[in-house]
């Protein structure tokens, strides 16, 4: 064994899994998690807790993993993160506790996220649940939104034992975890469903359909269904779109639509009742991981794709995984390259989209180079799909509809970042509602730290 | 679940459905829609919201049997459930803000073309409620595919049923009905709602820009979601792109453009007739290739 070298993980062949929707990565099995356990050294002064949003104690699951005690290194976790089996899969370790870990100075950092990844899917095999409280508060707080800052919270909440309910708008609870994150990247019934069901062990009742702001407002749910405190995990929002001509033309998606389409409604199976377009070449524009799992989702169903994104590939928002993957699969990367108009033909279907090449100037506001347009070098990309994923602005459905709940410049909701407090009285928020589209596990990050806000105002 | 109180065919292939649904019902305004589904698999199905009863906590529906999804529907019956029955979505209709005595002031005309007269009868009967009087415009290709007549009567100022093809009513598109009221019957109005296939409200509209009538429309494009999230709803209002699911269902129709919104229907009929074609051809479906153009 090489202690430089991660214990490699199995993944189904490129070839193959492009053709099909399971699940890409494999994970470790018993054996290799121990082994790559093996290579922790246990820091006193652990760097790699620090770059967890959520604080696990990793040494210490690690340290339960490498003794082959497996329970015990899912109930440490279980102390810090309601969704490991989530966020062993999704989360950008590269960028968190994996980019802090000592042994990443010389050679390659611990496999934490697989270790992670393998320790919650043994609990779910084994039918092993985390603790719920030994005592009732008797206090209810209802959690708007069931995605990874709402679960989390209402987890949180319930382990401390306050009486949650979760509201959630679609017919099914996991919110991005269900409608936008495929698949082949986070399986729906073998994990989401799974720790779902976990939350609703401690305690927790999700109620679907109903959607806060047009069912019921936040101020009559705390004046007349009686609840002490509100967290709103409600997400992102409403898809954005370039503004260029031909752009409500026929095959012109939302990445939000193809992929809930796709995910939640599961129109990539044949048994599918909702429909989805299967072009035979497609453009996705953008670069982040919601433009990722729009192409992989587009090259499943039988597609060329393209990526489509204006910077060069080291600016790429998406997660190093998920692009090198994207890459082995067969997905081609048109980079510096910018969409200036989508082509139709006489009945309104797409069939091309007008591109033209960018080079990279001085680095702007966000501290990337800068991409210029190079004038004279517009070109025709032929499709017959077009898929935007260029982000998300806030849905106003709720700030909108609560009096006192302020909102700043970009109408995401105003929550501070220890407690998630707003500018109203007993009601918190976190997650995309208020950062704007970000990660799984910033998200659940913002759950906890309402879930504490929650809790030190309800014991004042 | 959402248990289904009643359910009845209206006429040929339009059903109507009380559905006992608590918090839509207390929530509601009319100008407002749902989204409904069948079953654990059942896609997402929006309908206008055609009446309420907050007492009862009912909400009653009425729709058409076109897709695959809306044909399986129509098989449902009293003492059956929706799996999902989501709402209330979109906007009321701006009516309800109104200023009520300067409501009873206005002349309001409604034109509702065949299965849009559901969602134009909850507004004319809170504006009756509330002591407003409306005049009415139904149109139907035929009398055996009207709906609501005598429902619509007991609430309207005065209603106009026309016929396509004559065989009730007045005869001629619902346009020409306008038309002759204003030019011919010495009418005006001061404020025009049309709701009814995308195709008569882009008529409606044409007639009454012509008359000088401020028109509101309600669109109703196919989308997932119907909290603003999928986009897939989108139309093009006096040149901005709005979503139909939060900044509508309703809006300036002479500002609506039609032949986009129209395309764009085009798109989802024919992935839908695509589900529908799988469906009923079983085995020998071709595979809605999309190429052949037997399916388009």
């Amino acid at each position: 064994m090489d202690v430089l070298k991660k214990v490699p993980v199995r993944e189904q062949d490129a070839a193959v899994r492009a053709r099909n929707f399971e699940e890409v990565c494999l994970g470790y099995n018993r054996e290799e998690a121990m082994e790559e356990a093996q290579r922790c050294i246990n820091c006193k002064n652990a760097q790699c807790i620090k770059g967890c949003p959520v604080a696990i104690d990793i040494p210490g699951f690690i340290q339960e993993v490498k003794a082959g005690n497996i329970e015990g290194a899912y109930q440490v976790i279980s102390q810090s993160s309601a969704l490991p089996a989530v966020c062993g899969r999704v989360c950008p370790q590269e960028s968190q506790c994996e980019g802090k870990c000592i042994r990443g100075i010389k050679g390659e950092p611990i496999s934490i996220g697989k270790l992670e990844r393998f320790v919650a899917d043994w609990a779910a095999e084994n039918e092993i649940k985390p603790e719920g409280a030994k005592e009732k508060k008797h206090k209810k707080v209802a959690v708007i939104g069931s995605g990874p800052a709402g679960l989390t919270c209402a987890g949180d909440l319930a382990k401390m034992g306050y009486d949650v309910t979760i509201f959630e708008a679609l017919h099914e609870a996991g919110g991005v975890l269900v409608y936008g994150i495929p698949e082949f990247r986070l399986p729906k019934e073998k994990v989401v469903q799974k720790e779902i069901e976990n939350v609703k062990a401690l305690g927790v009742t999700i109620e679907t359909d109903v959607v806060i702001g047009k069912s019921i407002t936040i101020d009559e749910l705390m004046q007349e269904e009686g609840f002490d405190a509100v967290f709103i995990g409600s997400g992102a929002g409403l898809p954005k779109f370039m503004g260029i001509p031909g752009e409500q033309a026929n095959g012109v998606f939302s990445a939000n639509e193809y992929l809930t389409r796709s995910n939640l409604m599961k129109a990539f199976r044949e048994d599918s009742r909702t429909p989805i377009m299967h072009g035979k070449k497609v453009a996705v524009v953008g670069g982040g991981n919601v433009a990722m799992d729009a192409a992989r989702t587009a090259l499943r169903l039988g597609a060329e794709v393209h990526i489509v994104y204006r910077r060069s590939e080291e600016e790429l928002p998406a997660r190093v995984e998920e692009v090198h993957h994207a890459k082995e699969e067969g997905i081609i990367f048109d980079l510096l390259t910018n969409p200036v108009e989508i082509l139709s033909d006489e009945n309104g279907w797409v069939n091309g989209i007008r591109c033209i090449q960018m080079e990279l100037g001085e680095p702007d506001a966000s501290g990337r180079r800068r991409p210029i347009e190079i004038p004279g070098s517009e070109f025709v990309i032929a499709v017959d799909t077009v898929i935007m994923s260029l982000g998300t602005s806030p849905n106003p459905l709720i700030s909108s509809t609560t009096k006192g709940l302020e909102v700043n410049k970009w109408k995401c909701i105003i929550a501070d970042e220890a407690h998630g407090k707003t500018t109203k009285e007993g009601v918190y928020a976190g997650g995309d509602a208020v950062t704007g589209a970000a990660t799984v596990i910033l998200a659940m990050g913002a759950g906890k730290a309402g879930a504490k806000g929650i809790d030190e105002y309800l014991s004042r | 679940m959402f248990q289904i109180l009643e359910a009845r065919e209206l006429t040929e292939n339009i059903y109507e459905m009380v559905v006992e649904a608590k918090r839509v019902a207390k929530a509601c305004w009319p100008g407002q829609f749902v989204i409904v589904r069948i079953d654990g698999e059942g896609e997402r199905i929006p309908l206008t919201i055609c009446d309420y009863d907050r007492t009862a906590g009912t909400v009653t529906i009425v729709f058409q049997g076109v897709g695959a999804e809306t044909k399986r529907m129509a098989a449902l019956q009293a003492g059956d459930a929706f799996h999902d029955f989501v709402g209330p979505l979109g906007c009321a209709s701006d009516l309800i803000a109104e200023d009520r005595e300067a409501l009873k002031k206005k002349k309001i005309l409604f034109v509702a073309g065949g299965v849009g007269t559901a969602p134009v009868y909850p507004q004319v009967k809170w504006l009756h409620e509330n002591g407003v009087k409306a005049d009415v415009i139904v149109g139907a290709k035929t009398k055996n595919l009207l709906i609501l007549e005598k429902e619509m009567q007991a609430v309207a100022g005065n209603l106009y049923v026309t016929t396509d093809d004559g065989s009730y009513g007045r005869s001629g598109m619902v346009t020409q009905t306008i038309q002759d009221l204003v030019e011919k019957e010495g009418k005006s109005y001061d404020v025009c709602i049309a709701i009814g296939p995308m195709i008569m409200m882009k008529f409606v509209c044409k007639m009454t820009e012509q008359l000088h009538i401020p028109t509101v429309v309600s669109l109703n494009p196919i989308m997932v979601d119907g909290t603003g999230m999928c986009g897939a709803c989108r139309v093009t209002v006096d040149g901005k792109v709005k979503f139909a699911c939060v900044d509508g269902p309703e809006f300036d129709g002479h500002k609506v453009d039609f032949d986009q919104a129209m395309k764009r229907q085009q798109m989802y009929k024919t992935e839908e007739g695509r589900a529908l074609l799988r469906e009923q051809e079983g085995s020998t479906h071709h595979g809605g290739c999309g190429n052949c153009g037997g399916d388009r």
